[in-house]
């Protein structure tokens, strides 16, 4: 290959294109999933009730100490025994990355919620706000702030991460870049342009929460 | 209007409430004073039920703050809090750090409760400060917004927190200036403070606390002119001499 043939890179868009529709699905299924999850957790581990605290930190710090990888693997080849039936490449990724993710989402709002001052709590309930009303009014607007930029990267990650759908056989952006460059030898090409793809969507997101961080800062 | 009646309190193991009692009438301005850790904040975070208390009684209004049917929230509607560390929401402006609790708890319209934050901030002097976020303000224009705050929920009376011992010393009295005007207007405060200069103008009675006990409670007359106890005596000559 010896020079960049625009023809040729736009022949292949389609395909490319099916890929990134399933890395961007894969993408948002596992943030909502693991947001929710995250949240749970964090809910959890700031519980008053001990047991309850220790079981979610449990699962976090036990999540967080695995691959993600094995993870997929162990939905991808263990569970199918266990059941009986195969589970499929693609719903082992998510629950993988939902399991792995929310762990990660429970520590990062765990620290931002705990990241606003006790003192701002009382104030709210001095005031005659409920609980509820403070959290919501009160310690959530402010810890949302102080995680945003967390959230994001590990948002970042996630994106990233679901390319190792690649090992049980889902066709997301990167592996139909990878099929279509084997396929026509054009691999260099293919590789430039998922990195060039990647590079932009990255950075066009962490530029557009620094701006919304401008616009709500204090 | 509020009574404190041998009331107890620990954290854990430490005691940090023995047997303290006390009564504030109606428009009567207390102050508490006592050495770091002797219990003043404790002691006002239990009054208006912020902390539990282990025994005792406290009657704010009629209504018993650690009874199990109290309801809280409404309780403390009513009493306004000022802190030592002001406490604004960093992510409002000064209109709705005062407008939040009366729209919420008190389910006052928008209008009327920006309305009466108006009528507030004018009378705290910070009327040109409406829409502003609080961490464009020094710590004395913070301090009177939050006075603000608590006053917009028209509270039958007010708890100070040391209200002025974060601020530097030329914003003291600018502070200082609004709660003696709130005490003229007849406000019943409990005001921990170690401003003497205000006690003695302002105060009806000051409360000595030491280690968790109430040790001297007196007209604010007898309390500077002939403390009662010994440790009394040595905290004024500590503090009176610097
Ligand atoms: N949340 C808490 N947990 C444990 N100990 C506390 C807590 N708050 C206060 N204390 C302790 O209670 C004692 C009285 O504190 P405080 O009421 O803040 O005193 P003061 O306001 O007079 O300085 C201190 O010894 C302090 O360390
Ligand atoms: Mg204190």
């Amino acid at each position: 290959m010896t020079h960049f043939d625009l023809a040729y890179v736009v022949s292949t868009l389609p395909l490319l294109w099916d890929g990134m529709q399933t890395t961007a699905l894969l993408t948002v299924i596992s943030l909502a999933g693991g947001l929710a999850l995250g949240m749970m957790l964090a809910v959890l581990r700031l519980s008053r009730l001990r047991l309850v605290a220790l079981a979610a930190a449990t699962y976090v710090n036990l999540i967080r100490a695995l691959p993600l990888l094995l993870l997929i693997f162990w939905f991808y080849f263990l569970v199918p025994l266990l059941v009986g039936r195969p589970v499929g490449g693609y719903t082992a990724a998510l629950i993988g990355f939902v399991l792995f993710e929310g762990a990660y989402f429970c520590e990062i709002i765990r620290s931002g919620i705990q990241s606003v001052r006790r003192g701002q709590i009382m104030a709210g309930l001095a005031s005659g706000l409920t609980y509820g009303q403070t959290m919501r009014s009160i310690v959530l607007p402010q810890a949302l702030r102080n995680m945003l930029p967390m959230l994001l990267t590990e948002s970042i990650n996630l994106f990233k991460g679901t390319a190792l759908v690649y090992v049980v056989g889902v066709r997301d952006f990167l592996t139909a870049a990878s099929v279509t460059g084997t396929r026509d030898n054009t691999l260099v090409e293919m590789y430039i342009l998922v990195a060039l793809v990647y590079f932009l969507l990255c950075l066009a997101a962490s530029l557009s929460v620094s701006r919304l961080q401008r616009r709500y800062a204090v | 209007m509020i009574t404190v009646e041998n009331v107890s309190k620990s954290y854990g193991a430490t005691r940090v409430l023995t047997d303290c009692s006390t009564a504030v009438a109606r428009g009567e301005i207390v102050v508490v004073c006592g050495p770091s850790g002797s219990g003043k904040s404790t002691l006002i975070k239990c009054i208006n039920g912020l902390e539990p208390i282990d025994a005792g009684r406290i009657v704010v209004d009629g209504t018993s703050v650690a009874d199990r049917e109290t309801n809280l929230p409404k309780l403390r509607a009513r009493i306004g809090m000022v802190f030592q560390t002001f406490e604004l929401y960093p992510h409002m402006t000064v209109t709705e750090n005062i407008t939040l609790a009366p729209i919420k708890a008190l389910k006052r319209t928008r209008a009327e409760a920006v309305k009466r934050a108006n009528t507030l901030l004018e009378r705290v002097g910070m009327h040109d400060y409406a829409d502003r976020y609080p961490a464009n303000l020094s710590g004395g224009q913070q301090q009177r917004v939050a006075i603000a705050r608590a006053l917009a929920m028209d509270p039958i009376a007010m708890l100070f927190d040391e209200p002025t011992s974060a601020l530097d010393p030329e914003m003291i009295n600018e502070v200082l200036d609004v709660m003696t005007a709130l005490a003229q207007d007849g406000m019943t405060m409990i005001v921990v403070t170690h401003e003497m200069g205000f006690a003695r103008r302002v105060a009806d009675r000051v409360v000595f606390m030491d280690q968790g006990r109430i040790v001297e409670d007196s007209p604010t007359q007898n309390f500077f002119e002939q403390p009662a106890s010994d440790r009394a005596r040595l905290f004024l000559s500590k503090i009176l001499h610097h």
